[in-house]
């Protein structure tokens, strides 16, 4: 019987032959990785009292979610992970100007296809763009596999999602993605290892691959995988990663899946997740012209440079509308580069937005938060209630082109009305 | 392990940001344990005594893999947490910090709020007393048995430890 991905590289993790969906194995995760909770993590290795670590080559640190610090408190959390990093030689430590932990660990070279990656953080799920397997866990749990190198693992269940393309018009991944959240509903894929196969996905870029298994998350799911392909070896080579340091792992024809489920994505029009839930999801014909105060551009699922430059396609020689907010706060501080360089960043400036340092910005609540009764409409992957200041305000979330073309009128806006004008793509 | 108390009872989807609001997860535990659950019930966190049970439908736990929200569950002195089924991470956490959690496929149909339960976590067997009604929970594996008795992953690791 034909194994999926998921059981092939828990077994490859936990150094057995094979493994199935449903046994429970000790895997040893190849990156260890944890963000702005990092100080946790290392509270709790004093208090186990040991000072050995198992494999310093494999921890990653980044300071992501509330950088540059604005208390006290926080600047001395990450003071105390600086130091830890100095003393321990933890070479893959990023300071606050570095940006969001998943973005940067990509495009630094440090995750590559077969790995075992675990992390503080729920959308490590995103890995998968690069055909790795990662997973969220808790920092005691960090903590544990620094010092043992090892942790307990279920091997998944595996959902095939199979996307037909090129999609239509106007759409993107966050698009499929939303789609697919509202069929499944937010525990669609608990537990499970989401595979996306299919045209639409063969060929993609590494950036809408991100967005796809970061998303995967919000339907429960415990990883998310891409098939590497060609497009997957050139980004990795561009990025510094030698092609005899990585093991390509694909699921066999005959694997056994939970279920299958598949995408026109000819069909997919602009999608919008509604308060308070991510699984309450409607066509965009539905919620335009909802007013909004805020657009915030930014998070691990949507603000990669290919995310800035869809969002600066529409917003080039526009103004977004009088008293609306545009937040942008670009993933990585590579992405910044690379925006200033190719003129994005002035076309963002230009249109009345603020830029913010590279991290998790409004995202996680720091920073572009709303007053009670405000409305944002956000390239983000959650919109629980007061998960971006008060309670008593509503996050829409969608893709960069619906927050560029939402930021211009000031009322949620179907992109394709500037596509279409633009004579783009006609 | 015999837990014993009045029921909670909870709805589905709940994520672990409403558990703990956003805006108070930095708030020391003495605080956020006055404010848990309070979208959904306010008197949760003021009238629960130890020992006493939450249960919950299904995917209990969604969302961000923040601990403070078992945690703070903990620390109201909840004896044990039944859901239909719960969030991959969410289920994690709590045997990680020592919070017991039983997924019990028709759990949310057998109990009433209010109801007297008891639950043999190491059985997997949970009794409705104030019905007469009793039910299976999905057994815990025997490791994460012997986590919970520690307290926890880093309270079982310091035994394991000492012991050496």
């Amino acid at each position: 019987m034909g194994k999926t991905f998921a059981e092939k590289v828990m077994a490859k993790a936990a150094h057995l032959p094979e493994t199935t969906a449903g046994q429970v194995v000790d895997v040893y995760p190849d990156l260890i990785m944890s963000h702005a909770a990092s100080w946790r993590c290392i509270q709790s290795l004093e208090k186990l009292g040991t000072d050995q670590l198992y494999d310093v080559n494999r921890i990653a640190m980044v300071m992501d979610h509330t950088a540059p610090a604005r208390t006290a408190k926080t600047a001395a959390d990450q003071k105390l992970c600086r130091e830890f990093a100095k003393k321990k030689g933890i070479t893959k430590f990023y300071d606050i100007n570095a940006g969001i932990a998943h973005v940067v660990l990509i495009e630094d070279g440090h995750i590559r296809p077969g790995m075992v990656v675990i992390g503080t953080d729920s959308h490590s799920t995103i890995y998968g763009a690069l055909g790795a397997a990662g997973t969220g866990v808790g920092f005691s749990e960090v903590t544990a596999t620094w010092v043992c190198g090892y942790l307990w693992m279920r091997v998944p269940q595996s959902i095939k999602v199979i996307i037909d393309g090129p999609l239509a018009l106007g759409a993107s991944a966050k698009d499929v993605m939303l789609k697919l959240i509202g069929a499944l509903t937010a525990d669609g894929g608990t537990y499970c290892s989401i595979e996306f196969h299919g045209s639409y996905v063969r060929g993609l870029s590494i950036s809408e691959r991100m967005t796809l298994c970061n998303l995967a998350m919000e339907l429960g799911a415990k990883f998310a995988y891409v098939p590497p392909d060609d497009v997957t070896r050139t980004f990795l080579r561009e990025h510094g990663v030698d092609p005899l340091d990585y093991e390509e792992i694909y699921p066999d024809d005959d694997a056994v899946y939970l279920k299958t489920v598949h995408i026109d994505g000819s069909q997919i029009v602009p999608q919008i997740a509604c308060p308070h839930t991510v699984d309450n999801v409607k066509p965009i014909h539905e919620v335009s012209g909802i007013k909004v105060d805020q657009v915030f551009i930014g998070s691990c699922a949507n603000a990669k440079y290919e995310d800035l430059a869809e969002a600066a396609e529409i917003l080039k020689d526009r103004k977004i509308a009088p008293g609306v907010r545009l937040i942008v706060t670009p993933a990585s501080r590579k992405v910044i580069e690379r925006i200033v360089n190719e003129g994005i960043f002035d076309i963002f400036l230009r249109s009345g937005a603020v830029i913010t340092n590279p991290g998790c910005g409004a995202c996680a609540g720091d920073g572009g938060v709303m007053a009670d009764g405000e409305v944002t409409l956000s390239t983000a992957n959650r919109n629980f209630q007061g998960r971006m200041g008060s309670y008593q305000a509503d996050i829409y979330l969608a893709s960069p082109s619906v927050a560029a073309a939402t930021a211009i009128r000031g009322v949620i806006t179907d992109p394709r009305e500037f596509l279409v004008k633009e004579g783009q793509y006609i | 392990m015999l837990i014993r108390g009045r029921c909670w009872k909870f709805g589905d989807n709940i994520p672990t940001d409403q558990i703990v609001r956003s805006d108070r997860v930095l708030l020391p535990m003495d605080e956020i344990v006055t404010h848990v659950l309070e979208n959904y019930n306010p008197d949760f966190a003021k009238s629960v005594h130890p020992g006493d049970i939450l249960v919950a439908g299904k995917h209990f736990g969604q969302s961000s893999g923040r601990a403070i929200a078992p945690k703070a569950i903990k620390a109201t002195g909840v004896g044990a947490v039944i859901v239909e089924y719960a969030a991959r991470l969410f289920y994690r956490n709590c045997f990680e910090i020592g919070l017991p959690i039983l997924e019990c496929t028709g759990i949310t149909e057998m109990v009433n709020e209010g109801d007297l339960l008891s639950v043999d976590l190491v059985k997997g067997v949970i009794r409705n007393e104030s019905t007469g009604d009793k039910c299976r929970a999905k057994p815990i594996d025997p490791f994460l048995m012997a986590m919970l008795d520690a307290g926890g992953l880093i309270a079982l690791a310091e035994n394991l430890s000492e012991q050496q």
